[in-house]
């Protein structure tokens, strides 16, 4: 089921979450929105779930005006960063509680029940309760939750945000891999752009309560469309007048029309990449990413004089309006 | 919800500030400076700001031990601290006339004295600085400490320069509820401490014995003097509680 | 460490000073006599009038503060409305206000004189020297107990699980009683057990409104100041213990209630 957000705004107090935001989700799609803290991804999804009412604008689903209606209503799933668990039920009643809301008969639910919580590899866990799970499986147990009810949409708000590293990459693999087997349109808030680009068809990029720009990830890293979604979605450095990405900078050994002169001042050697910090020939500062091998054939030392050669034209993401 | 509230709080309320000024400010105002309802006040407003220093002490050092501390029978001595809520206040009263009244086995017999009155109100207070404390103490960065005994302070400089600060909101929110308690205490008092007009006469009692004798005049005119003093408690509870957060509401 | 060792005696004996050690006066002067007189005492027909007149109106005040308090409180917290602060305010009040105030505001609104009296009166229904102006004082002293205890409860938990609830399609109702309530239902019960204890020890505004009429309009406590008064101190010491009893299983409740302070 498609969504449709139309010249959406909204605003707390004083301060403006969004402006005039639309946006269009494919039905059966992954969408990631991606931004920063403030930039309204989160006040956008919420509105979509009708867990807030926007100020101005409407909110399509699957083609229909879906703006006035509660949350009960719209056949959203809903997963929240802090799990919103129902800390007095156990884990096999919180997932039933979607079911038993809407009154099915109590050997439906146990059926769904079993086969959710197989599906978020919870079995077993039926009987505990949620602070007797660590978080990752309670935000497993919240996914299950929303999805036992076949929503037509599922919406993630930084579902995996307060997870220590290891276990969100793992849960990120898991939702995708999940996706690709039951294609629920699915929306999933997020800060970190790796996350996104990992994860989602198609990301959308907000900032400030506007959208910058709605693309699939290759596009938005290879094409973006201003100078915010070039730095978000990866570093930057200032070469010759233009941004540039650190891996698409050489250092060479042959002088030629495009090369300038540095002076190395660092070299970081982070296991599968290396990072190389330079001074300029005219005092500026440079950072040039290098692989593992790059590296090691280069021999580089501190002090030493290299040459470094700008990505052609056309190679890298230009934006012709970035000049000097 | 409104209108339980406007029946069962505002109306009554209403009924005696009305009351109270009816029949002009004057007679307002000689009821209030009557010799005996100014001997009244003056007990109870002395008694209860003692108490109330006595509890600023002694309960954050309750509080202190109960937090800090670790012993035997320290959850029967965080139990016991409720006491006061728990027990009806005129027992309370029977109890100390036990043990200090006329025939106590201490020899002491402190019955219808002013220090009666001090002693009972001790009694009825004792649970609110601990209670308000304990949380607050609990909730102390330990690290801060810490930090301040690694750059050298010692104990009692710690105290005073980092724990201090933090929980003085908590104490004097203690101290404040201790002090309304006890302005407005009648059950433990009317025991023991006879009741001696203009000697051992709390507010609380004036208002009563003046219901009793048909002078509502009198008994309304103090009466709204306590209840201005117990919405002035709440206020600044309030406002102290404001301030305590001040730091965690940042901008 | 010396200072623990100091600052612990202090706590001790001051807590043995004013506390315990007049209740264990208490225990052993009640019993010295023997327990024949305290069971005369006990067993007379107004002292047991005065026992269930006083249940009767915890049982009333009980619930209608619960209810109200768990209402008061969601609208507190959940709900952004003008006047919150206000409805705080008196809610509160009750807590620093003289019992014995409250008797006497009772009695200006209903007593011969007051603003209700008489109207009522003329419609047969009697409120003061009767057991509704004791319902009245009871349900006053004893009103913010429960809310007190929710208040804080719920804003700590937020309403997450609510939304949650929501999204899973219950209604408001259904998200109330499935979530809400499950949540807060330790602090309500903590709440239950101090207004109890509040509506059985209430003295001073029942005092004022009752009439202290023996077998009709005496409770629990006023009886054991009728006692004392009249140098029945078996009788007084009787109807204590029973309180203090009471008081003790109240403790032990609030005790286990309370929420684990970890080390």
């Amino acid at each position: 089921m498609s969504i449709d957000a139309r010249n959406v705004s909204k605003r707390f107090g004083s301060f403006q979450a969004l402006h005039d935001v639309s946006l269009h989700v494919d039905g059966g799609s992954l969408t990631a929105l991606l931004g920063p803290s403030g930039s309204g991804k989160s006040t956008l999804l919420r509105i979509v779930a009708g867990l807030e009412r926007p100020d101005a604008g409407e909110v399509r689903l699957g083609g229909e005006d879906a703006t006035a209606l509660a949350p009960q209503h719209r056949g959203v799933g809903f997963v929240f960063q802090h799990y919103a668990a129902f800390k007095h039920m156990t884990v096999r009643d919180n997932v039933a509680f979607g079911l038993e809301v809407r009154k099915r008969p109590k050997a439906e639910i146990r059926a769904r029940v079993d086969e959710l919580l197989a599906l978020v590899q919870l079995t077993g866990f039926g009987d505990r309760y949620p602070a007797q799970l660590s978080g990752g499986q309670r935000q497993r147990m919240a996914l299950a939750r929303a999805l036992a009810p076949e929503p037509r949409v599922l919406l993630l708000d930084e579902p995996f945000g307060a997870l220590d590293a290891r276990v969100r990459a793992e849960l990120r693999t898991w939702l995708r891999r999940l996706h690709e087997e039951a294609h629920t349109t699915t929306v999933l808030v997020t800060h970190d752009q790796a996350e996104a680009m990992e994860v989602a068809d198609r990301v959308v990029v907000m900032n400030e309560g506007r959208v910058e720009q709605a693309a699939p990830p290759r596009e938005l890293y290879d094409a973006p469309a201003s100078e915010f979604v070039l730095r978000f979605l990866g570093e930057a450095v200032w070469f010759d007048g233009r941004l540039v990405r650190p891996h698409d900078l050489e250092i060479v050994l042959d002088a030629d029309a495009t090369t300038r002169e540095a002076q190395v001042d660092r070299i970081v050697h982070l296991g599968f990449e290396a990072r190389c910090e330079l001074t300029l020939d005219d005092g500026s500062p440079l950072m040039v990413q290098l692989t593992r091998l790059q590296a090691a054939e280069l021999e580089l030392e501190p002090g030493q004089i290299v040459l470094v050669r700008g990505p052609g034209v056309g190679v890298c993401g230009e934006l012709p309006h970035v000049v000097g | 919800m409104t209108t339980f509230l406007s029946v069962v709080v505002l109306l009554p309320i209403a009924a005696l500030v009305w009351s109270s000024g009816s029949h002009g400010r004057h007679a307002f105002w000689s009821a209030v400076t009557a010799p005996e309802a100014v001997a009244a006040l003056k007990l109870t407003l002395g008694a209860s700001l003692l108490v109330a220093a006595v509890n600023a002490v002694v309960g954050t050092i309750t509080a202190w031990v109960l937090v800090r501390d670790d012993f035997t029978g320290r959850s029967l001595m965080n139990a016991v601290i409720d006491l006061p809520f728990a027990l009806p206040t005129i027992v309370g009263g029977l109890t100390l006339l036990t043990l200090y009244g006329p025939r106590s086995p201490l020899g002491l017999d402190l019955a219808y004295t002013r220090t009666a009155v001090v002693l009972a109100l001790l009694f009825e207070t004792l649970p609110f600085v601990v209670r308000t404390v304990q949380p607050v103490l609990h909730e102390l960065d330990r690290e801060a400490e810490e930090a301040a005994r690694s750059l050298g302070a010692h104990e009692g400089r710690v105290f005073r320069s980092i724990v201090l600060p933090n929980i003085l909101p908590g104490i004097l929110s203690g101290v404040a509820l201790a002090f309304a308690r006890a302005v407005g205490e009648i059950g433990a008092i009317v025991l023991v401490s006879g009741n001696l007009p203009f000697r051992t006469e709390v507010a609380a009692v004036f208002v009563f014995n003046h219901i009793q004798s048909g002078d509502e005049n009198g008994a309304a005119a103090v009466a709204v003097v306590l209840l201005a003093l117990a919405f002035g408690v709440l206020l600044a509870v309030g406002g102290l509680r404001h301030l305590a957060t001040r730091h965690e509401r940042g901008t | 460490m010396a200072r623990r060792a100091g600052l612990r005696s202090v706590a001790v004996v001051y807590l043995l000073a004013v506390l315990l050690g007049p209740l264990a006066m208490v225990f052993y002067r009640a019993f010295g006599q023997g327990v024949r007189p305290l069971w005369v005492a006990l067993t007379d027909a107004n002292t047991v009038h005065a026992f269930r007149l006083t249940l009767e109106i915890t049982a009333i005040a009980v619930p209608v503060n619960t209810v109200f308090g768990v209402v008061c409180a969601l609208a507190i917290v959940r709900r952004r409305f003008p006047g919150a602060g206000i409805v705080n305010a008196l809610v509160d009040l009750p807590l620093a206000l003289s019992p014995v105030v409250v008797g006497l505001m009772l009695f200006l609104l209903y007593g011969r004189t007051g603003w209700f009296g008489p109207s009522l009166a003329g419609h047969g229904v009697q409120v003061l020297f009767a057991t509704p102006s004791l319902v009245l004082a009871t349900i006053f002293v004893s009103l913010p107990f429960v809310a007190r205890e929710v208040v804080p409860t719920l804003r700590e938990l937020g309403d997450e699980q609510e939304q949650a609830a929501y999204t899973l399609g219950a209604s408001g109702r259904q998200a109330f009683w499935r979530i809400t309530l499950p949540s807060i239902r330790w602090a309500v019960v903590y709440g239950v057990v101090l207004t109890t204890a509040r509506s059985l020890g209430e003295y001073g505004a029942v005092a004022v409104v009752s009439g202290h009429i023996e077998g009709k309009t005496e409770t629990a406590t006023l009886r054991v100041q009728d006692y004392y008064e009249n140098f029945n101190t078996a009788g007084a010491y009787g109807i204590a213990i029973v309180l203090a009893a009471i008081s003790v299983l109240v403790l032990l409740a609030l005790t286990l209630l309370r929420p684990k302070e970890g080390a």
